[in-house]
């Protein structure tokens, strides 16, 4: 499980910062977009892998704290993912308006 | 008091959403005085909370807790001396712009008033937070609401600046939330007087880790204060924003250096255990190099808005330098750096955008040019338009002197006594480990006021002793007093220096020692008719 998910953020992470690297602005937004998942993955590893767990409360545990898994990261994760989907659209607006003002999709404004 | 703590968010928050509840061009009028009612009650909040702060014997105004919950759980508010002083520096600038946008920059597209009261509340809320968390989310409000305001007015340069500040912002956010997340891996704890607790009991084997998660922490926050390498966006971006923006846009760099001393001191301060001075030495040559670069890249500029904004970056350049040098004096006398520094750029911002009015684009280019190979076009017949007040020149000429005498950290002005701060504060300390650093930052301080000054000068010389036939910029006088109303706040920290100095000391003094700032968040008492009862 822990291989499964170290993989998959680094390959998310790996792709999105090669994308964010491009001249291109479509690249740079996937990439952007990428780099978020895989944080947004991270975040949750971070707080502690369990598996066979209930997501928030198992019916036995109520009592029993530890069996609970930590709300803070999902609480972060859920700020992360709302907090980069606004300032992504944001992007994403400014991204148009510098296609419509340049005619180029170059993120210089020209072609080299 | 109680409730007035929080005042500095809820404020901008309400008088936000009432503005964009008015909405549309037509109910104008009522946003920009709704905006300036707000700026300057936050200038009158920031002194109570400064002064209340200053007379508690700890320095620690008060801690506000949200839902009552206590401090390692939920969110708290933290009212101490550097929080009020960042306060109050905030809310003068942008009072200041937000007059000075009145004449006609708030014109020039919509929601200006709601973004910059927006922005207000993200670097207030930034100032105030006393948990990671939190600051992650009045970081992301305030970038948001800026993004906005860099592209206010709207064409092709500021779109393209635009988009680079906001590729960068938005990398440096993920950064941050990497390194959020390894030190909550690590620590458990987002709390940053809880953090401050913990940190000198990890052990051996995660403390790489930790140092891994406020590097990363560091590093995005390095790219907010401009340290170079992290800086290239900056000036593009300062350059291109319009003048009241990039004025207040002075104070974002500087919430980047804030939480490096808040941070710095509070986690890794002295008696952090093998933690101890983590990354001293980065800030220590990241901001000489910052120094360096900013005063090449303002004897380089062509145009005063670039000139102005590497001076942005050699003013955040000294501060993080002064901080990895992590002397009690040098620390106030940094602060007092930060405040004269932040109030002189805020003013030439402003005064940029008069003094180049009605100059035809381009003409600093040209004029570099000239100087290059000589003046070959006198035959340009251009006609006087605009009504000459002979004053005008005059008055603008002696603004830009002072924003040169302070930004350049020549007498009179507050700008001299800051340096003179630093650097006697940094030479008259006790032998310490790195002399030659030292000596070098020293160096480079001076110099850089040498550049800063040479730099100022043939800007000057170029745009007042231009030749006879330029128009005279038309300057109304609300787009004047906010310029004069900064600069004379400069003169008057050069004659209150005494008391200033005073205050910054001990604002310092608290930061490096913090165990009472850690007290005040973790202990204070539930006092639930205090927190809930009428102001």
């Amino acid at each position: 499980m822990e291989i499964v998910l170290a993989i998959g953020i680094g390959v998310l992470a790996g792709s999105g910062v090669w994308l964010l690297l491009r001249p291109r602005t479509f690249q740079v937004i996937i990439g952007l977009s990428l780099l978020s998942y895989a944080i947004n993955l991270f975040i949750v590893a971070m707080g502690r892998l369990k598996i066979d767990a209930a997501p928030i409360l198992g019916s036995h545990a109520a009592a029993d704290i530890t069996g609970l898994p930590d709300p803070l990261p999902q609480a972060l994760v859920l700020t992360a993912i709302v907090i980069s989907f606004a300032t992504t659209a944001l992007f994403l607006v400014v991204l148009i308006a510098s296609r419509g003002l340049t005619g180029t999709d170059h993120v210089d404004g020209r072609e080299p | 008091m109680n409730n007035l703590m929080i005042a500095p968010v809820v404020l901008p928050l309400f008088a936000g959403a009432i503005m964009l509840a008015l909405g549309g061009e037509q109910r104008r009028n009522i946003s920009a005085a709704l905006n300036i009612i707000t700026s300057f009650a936050l200038v009158a909040i920031s002194i109570i909370l400064l002064r209340a702060a200053d007379v508690a014997p700890t320095g620690v105004a008060g801690v506000y807790r949200l839902g009552d919950w206590p401090a390692p759980f939920a969110i708290v508010l933290v009212v101490d001396r550097l929080a009020t002083l960042m306060l109050l520096l905030t809310s003068l600038l942008a009072a200041a712009a937000a007059v000075f946008s009145l004449a006609r920059w708030h014109r020039a597209g919509v929601l200006f008033h709601p973004l910059f009261q927006f922005m207000l509340m993200g670097i207030n809320g930034a100032f105030l937070t006393g948990d990671l968390f939190n600051l992650f989310v009045f970081i992301e409000v305030l970038l948001a609401a800026s993004y906005g305001l860099a592209l206010h007015g709207s064409g092709s340069a500021r779109v393209k600046a635009g988009l680079h500040y906001i590729a960068v912002n938005l990398v440096a956010s993920l950064l941050f939330l990497i390194g959020v997340s390894l030190i909550y891996g690590v620590t458990g704890t987002l709390n940053m007087a809880d953090l401050a607790t913990r940190i000198p009991a990890i052990g051996a084997q995660d403390r790489a880790l930790l140092e891994a998660g406020a590097g990363i922490l560091g590093i995005a926050f390095l790219v907010k204060a401009g340290m170079w390498p992290l800086c290239f966006w900056l000036p593009g971006t300062y350059a291109a924003a319009p003048p009241p923006v990039a004025a207040i846009f002075a104070v974002l760099t500087k919430v980047g250096a804030y939480i490096i001393i808040r941070l710095s001191l509070l986690l890794f301060g002295d008696g952090t255990g093998a933690s101890a001075q983590f990354g001293d030495q980065l800030l220590l040559m990241g901001g000489m190099a910052t120094v360096a670069f900013g005063a090449i890249g303002s004897l380089a500029s062509q145009d005063m808005a670039r000139l102005a904004s590497f001076s942005v970056l050699v003013s955040s350049g000294t501060i993080l330098a002064t901080i990895g040098l992590g002397q009690v004096g040098v620390t106030g006398a940094a602060l007092f750096y930060l405040i004269s520094s932040t109030l002189g750029l805020g003013a030439f911002f402003l005064l940029i955008e008069l003094v180049e009015r009605d100059r035809e684009p381009g003409a600093d280019v040209l004029a570099v040019t000239r100087e290059l190979y000589g003046d070959e076009d006198d035959s340009e017949n251009s006609q006087e338009t605009g009504i000459a007040i002979p004053a005008t020149i005059g008055i603008l000429g002696v603004a830009f002197i002072s924003c040169a005498l302070v930004i350049s950290g020549m007498p009179p002005l507050s700008g001299f006594v800051a340096k003179f701060a630093i650097l006697t504060t940094a030479l008259g300390s006790p032998a310490n480990e790195l002399p030659l650093a030292i000596w070098i930052f020293l160096f480079l301080l001076i110099v850089s006021g040498l550049a800063a000054l040479i730099a100022m000068t043939r800007a000057g010389i170029r745009s007042f002793w231009a030749s006879p036939d330029r128009t005279i910029p038309r300057v109304r006088l609300i787009e004047m007093a906010p310029v004069a109303v900064l600069l004379l706040l400069c003169a008057i920290q050069t004659v209150e220096a005494g008391p200033i100095m005073r205050f910054m000391q001990a604002t310092a003094q608290s930061l490096h020692a913090p165990h009472h700032y850690v007290r005040g968040v973790l202990d204070s008492p539930a006092k639930p008719s205090d927190s809930r009862g009428p102001t």
